[in-house]
């Protein structure tokens, strides 16, 4: 069962790997997005600092969404996806190893490199460690999510937009307590109750999402 | 060992074949024939339970494989039309990935031997998209050369592609592992020979539905 798991993530790294250009889009889309805001609205440092949660969190948000649709659909094409659905593993735990790939690929540069992006919105330094840390425990959320839909959208045609229409109403209350974790960390308060919520929403998402990516994967295959 | 009963199988509104009943004992090969379009794949994908069909249930020892699932599918190989291969991965790394997904111990060396029988010693770090059409299928063919454990196996026309001599060599390894004690289920348009087996033959086409 953990071979599998390990198989999974190995190999779709593998092939990140192989074809850089994939994660590299994605990275740059969120840079450029988190860039735009400043050199738009202008140097009002108050302003800046008020929405740079937002802004980022949000790039975050449509960053992720862009390589969801290739979560399946490659697999789908070329008949891997018929050989996982029937694995000697449960595929729940393929789902799983699938999940983690796209996170470690779409989700983790993100986490990582939105510090350096915070430092444009004057976000003062002892946020950027709760941004970081927010968006840590958030973007798994995203994955866990999107990859619903991404499965549930398998095999249909113009499934790029009914993924974002599907897929972007459930990111909301990750949006708003995400964002709201540095809101309130700015006001002096203490976060930790954000981040309770937060960390709530990835065990629930954990536990509850590789079953309906699994029943949802089994149905588009048919 | 695999027993059909009564399937019935309906793609949009044309149902392609029902009151389709057979069973598979071990030794035995079952080839389905048909026209395109007649239901061979469909036929073969609810035989290893990807698809369900609309009346009916396959059963595997007598167990109903929807009940029986990881358990079932850890002594099948279905091998269907797509090959399954990644243009990325190089042909071992294909091999090794798809073996371990069906929960197949494979090392690097029993890898490369599995390729080497299939005549693909020289490409095996090649990436797969630089491999020709019958290589490809090749790369999961030799897949079963390191399944040969296992009771079932289901082929979607595993000849397709192929050159004379590697469909000479496929159908010695059916021939073997059917002798094993197994059971083969595959569809083809070409009449298989395949020595001294016991061979029932399915024609859907011919089937009044």
């Amino acid at each position: 069962m953990l071979t599998a798991l390990r198989c999974v993530i190995a190999r779709d790294l593998l092939l990140a790997l192989r074809r850089r250009s994939d994660v590299l889009t994605a990275l740059l889309f969120f840079v450029i997005v988190v860039s735009l805001f400043p050199l738009g609205l202008g140097n009002e440092p108050n302003l800046l600092r008020t929405i740079a949660p937002g802004v980022i969190w949000v790039a975050a948000l449509l960053s992720s969404m862009l390589s969801l649709s290739r979560m399946f659909s490659e697999d789908h094409a070329d008949g891997t996806l018929e050989q996982m659905l029937l694995s000697s593993s449960p595929l729940g735990m393929i789902v799983v190893g699938k999940v983690v790939a796209h996170w470690l690929i779409a989700g983790l540069p993100l986490v990582l490199i939105s510090p350096i992006l915070a430092l444009q919105f004057d976000l003062h330094q002892s946020l950027l460690w709760v941004l970081t840390l927010s968006l840590l425990i958030g973007t798994p959320v995203l994955s866990l999510i999107g990859a619903i839909g991404a499965a549930l959208t398998l095999g249909l045609r113009g499934g790029g937009i009914l993924l974002s229409l599907l897929v972007l109403p459930l990111y909301v209350p990750v949006l708003i307590i995400g964002a709201g974790t540095i809101d309130i960390a700015s006001a002096g308060l203490s976060a930790q109750g954000h981040f309770m919520v937060l960390s709530a929403f990835l065990v629930v998402a954990a536990v509850f999402a590789p079953l309906a990516i699994a029943a949802a994967l089994r149905i588009s295959a048919e | 060992m695999l027993e059909a009963a009564n399937l019935e199988c309906v793609r949009g509104d044309r149902t392609l074949f029902s009151d389709l009943s057979f069973t598979l004992g071990a030794g035995e090969l079952l080839r389905v024939a048909g026209t395109n379009g007649s239901g061979k794949t469909s036929l073969l994908r609810i035989l290893c339970g990807l698809l369900s069909p609309a009346h009916g249930e396959v059963r595997w020892r007598g167990g109903n494989i929807r009940s029986l699932r990881e358990e079932y599918w850890r002594e099948i190989v279905y091998l269907g039309h797509s090959s399954a291969i990644k243009d990325e991965l190089t042909a071992a790394e294909n091999l090794v990935v798809a073996c371990t997904l069906a929960g197949i111990k494979v090392g690097r060396d029993q890898a490369m031997a599995a390729l080497h029988c299939f005549g693909l010693a020289d490409c095996a770090e090649l990436p797969a998209k630089v491999l020709s059409q019958g290589q490809r299928r090749r790369v999961s063919l030799a897949r079963l050369i390191l399944s040969e454990k296992l009771p079932l196996w289901i082929l979607d026309e595993p000849f397709t592609a192929l050159d004379a001599a590697a469909v000479d060599y496929m159908q010695t390894l059916i021939a073997e592992h059917i002798a094993r004690g197994a059971t083969v289920v595959l569809t083809t348009h070409q009449e298989a020979r395949i020595a001294s087996v016991v061979m029932i033959t399915i024609d859907l086409s011919a089937r009044v539905t």
